[in-house]
């Protein structure tokens, strides 16, 4: 028999049993959508229709739209594109590592992170895309296609190239390892459409589960497809943010030339995508009442790994500043001095507070387990992520060797525009997503709930 | 028996403890089993209907040398063989900065390759209309289908021993 710990609280509150949880998470795909529902997700539409206005006007009349210079030729773009990514690791993380590491936790939370990572891949992706002025041609420029300079082909000694495969496997395999999660429980609605007679639905779900069966022939392969693709996702999702980091680490940009760059992203990363799989998450619970399932023990969990990576970043930011002065190189010294004190001070200001003062909150118990202090301090770490990518990326080239070329960036409406098209098409993709999908992954919690009643036998 | 339908006993099981026990009581009584149909997976139970392992580990490692050697072999065909330039003064082919990209496509041929592999040795596919002998086995019933015709057993005595295993319930079932 299984021994159970008495130290760990249990993971689904409620005494729910297997029928509760078919019933509880398929009954959000099944009703009608309620009028907050179409309120948040209404919303996010017209953002994303204005911010769909500001791209199209950006790709019709060029990037010069942008408040870009000769000097800050990368600023609000490349800061959001890092951002994105950034949270989009998150999802992969919780599914992948955690399942290697048998985190049973997860599996409350892993479909709608999963879920994020893709949307925020995908609005990361939008970036770089705008970036290249014509969309179009992108395909030649980013993939080794044959093409009509005789075939003059792509640079792979260039790390903009290596995000490209990068961030497009990423993206492919975090869709797969999440659709293969997802099959299952489209086969739950399938056969409760079937049971109340709702014959499209059937035939819809049906169609999105591949007939799937639940045969124990087909479950003990799909363990097997799981397992590996953890071990896949496990080294990719380490490599995604290590290479984002060679964007700017391969360079001999003051501030950007240093050799933590891959781990101290793949930190930050964790952290800003576990600070949004919380935003999301407490305001999921709450809409489609999910307490049971995403408990203040799931809450406290992240916060946990919340510090862990906050502390990770901080000190990542300390070194930084120490190997600067300890290098004793006048360039890279003045890059970091100019950081904290020149005029973007501010930045360097809000990044320093949101992410290595507040975290530190969640040393105390209370706050940890308090569900409104949590959802403030996540979004605050995203907002001192944001600032963290800014700050890197606009105070090191802003003022390079040359003083007479020094420069500053202001944002104009088309960079804020971009940034608002992608939280539009993020918040609906992901108000869509919790419509029509289970947002909890019913096979995996009914197999928990079942270990967890055998204290009852 | 008609020729022109199966016919199937499926026995309804409530715990996957129970239904753990009673495969192996059933196949002991020689009873031959179709198939088992849970709602989550069931650990040790692709042991005790005696299946062999999967393959697919294979199948996953031999797509993955597959994204390896096309990568290294692209890469070092077009860099260094189809038309060879000077980047930074290094030499036309040096390994170190092809590895991001080979890890990359490594990574994604195996997965893409595995789970194709997987859709197509378990039959899945999106207009596929599956077989439900109990529509309960994708909610909280562990459905157990016998084959009626592929047993020697009067079917009396299967639901009789089904019963004896743990089953809650027995029905019948003609496809």
């Amino acid at each position: 028999m299984q021994a159970t710990s008495t130290l760990r609280e249990s993971l689904i509150t409620g005494g729910k049993t297997v029928r509760d949880v078919s019933e509880d998470i398929s009954r959000q795909v099944e009703a009608k959508p309620t009028r907050l529902w179409w309120t948040v997700f209404g919303i996010s539409l017209v953002v994303f229709m204005f911010g769909f206005y500001c791209l199209t006007t950006l790709l019709w009349e060029g990037i010069g739209m942008w408040g870009l210079n000769k000097t800050v030729g990368w600023a609000w773009d490349i800061t959001n594109f890092v951002w994105w990514v950034g949270i989009g690791h998150a999802g992969t993380l919780i599914s992948a590592i955690l399942l290697l590491f048998r985190q049973k936790w997860r599996m409350s939370i892993n479909r709608a992170a999963e879920a994020m990572t893709i949307f925020a891949v995908i609005c990361a992706a939008t970036f770089p895309l705008a970036h290249m002025g014509r969309l179009w041609l992108g395909f030649y420029w980013a993939l080794p296609l044959p093409n009509t300079w005789g075939s003059l082909w792509v640079n792979f000694n260039s790390p903009l190239l290596w995000d490209v495969f990068a961030i497009s496997t990423y993206f492919t395999v975090s869709l797969v390892f999440w659709y293969i999660g997802l099959i299952p429980d489209f086969a739950v609605i399938r056969d409760r459409a079937v049971r109340t007679g709702h014959k499209t639905r059937a035939a819809i779900y049906n169609a999105l589960s591949f007939g799937w069966d639940g045969a124990a022939k087909t479950w003990m392969r799909y363990e097997s497809v799981a397992l590996i693709l953890a071990g896949l996702s496990t080294p990719l999702v380490l490599s995604v943010h290590t290479i984002v980091s060679f964007d700017f680490a391969t360079s001999v940009v003051p501030g950007w030339h240093t050799t933590i760059f891959p781990p101290y992203f793949v930190a930050g990363a964790i952290f800003s995508g576990f600070a949004m799989v919380l935003t999301l998450l407490i305001v999921t619970r709450k809409v489609f009442k999910l307490e049971d399932y995403i408990t203040i023990y799931h809450i406290e969990l992240m916060n946990i790994v919340i510090i862990i990576t906050g502390s990770i970043v901080g000190i990542a930011y300390i070194t930084e500043f120490f190997v600067a002065w300890y290098g004793q190189v006048p360039a890279e010294f003045y890059a970091f001095y100019n950081r904290a004190f020149g005029p973007y001070w501010w930045a360097y200001a809000s990044m320093m507070t949101c992410n290595v003062i507040s975290p530190q909150l969640f040393w105390f118990k209370k706050l940890r387990t308090n569900i409104v202090a949590t959802f403030v301090l996540s979004i605050i770490v995203n907002i001192g992520m944001w600032f963290e990518r800014f700050v890197i990326i606009v105070t090191s080239v802003h003022r390079d060797y040359l003083p007479s070329s020094w420069s500053m960036f202001y944002p104009t409406l088309y960079d804020v525009g971009e940034y608002l098209f992608t939280f539009g098409l993020f918040f609906t993709a992901f108000f869509l997503f919790a419509k029509f999908f289970p947002v909890i992954n019913m096979a995996e919690v009914k197999s928990i709930i079942k270990s967890s009643s055998e204290r009852r036998h | 028996m008609s020729n022109t339908s199966e016919n199937y006993l499926v026995g309804i099981f409530d715990d996957e403890d129970v239904l753990l026990h009673g495969v192996e009581g059933i196949r002991e009584k020689g009873v031959k089993i179709h198939e088992v149909y849970s709602p989550f997976p069931v650990h040790g139970l692709d042991e005790v209907l005696g299946y062999r392992r999967t393959r697919l580990p294979i199948a996953a490692f031999l797509f993955g040398m597959t994204g390896t050697s096309l990568a290294l072999v692209m890469q070092i065909w077009m860099l260094g063989f189809d038309w060879p330039m000077i980047i930074g003064g290094k030499n036309y082919v040096s390994l170190p900065p092809f590895i991001p990209v080979t890890f990359e496509l490594t990574v994604l041929l195996s997965a893409l390759g595995m789970v194709a592999t997987f859709f197509i040795v378990s039959d899945m596919k999106p207009y596929k209309k599956p077989r439900s002998y109990d529509l309960r086995s994708t909610d909280d019933k562990h459905v157990m289908a016998i084959n009626l015709a592929a047993n020697k057993i009067s079917k009396d005595d299967i639901s009789r021993i089904l019963k004896d295993n743990g089953a809650s319930e027995v029905n019948e079932k003609n496809f």
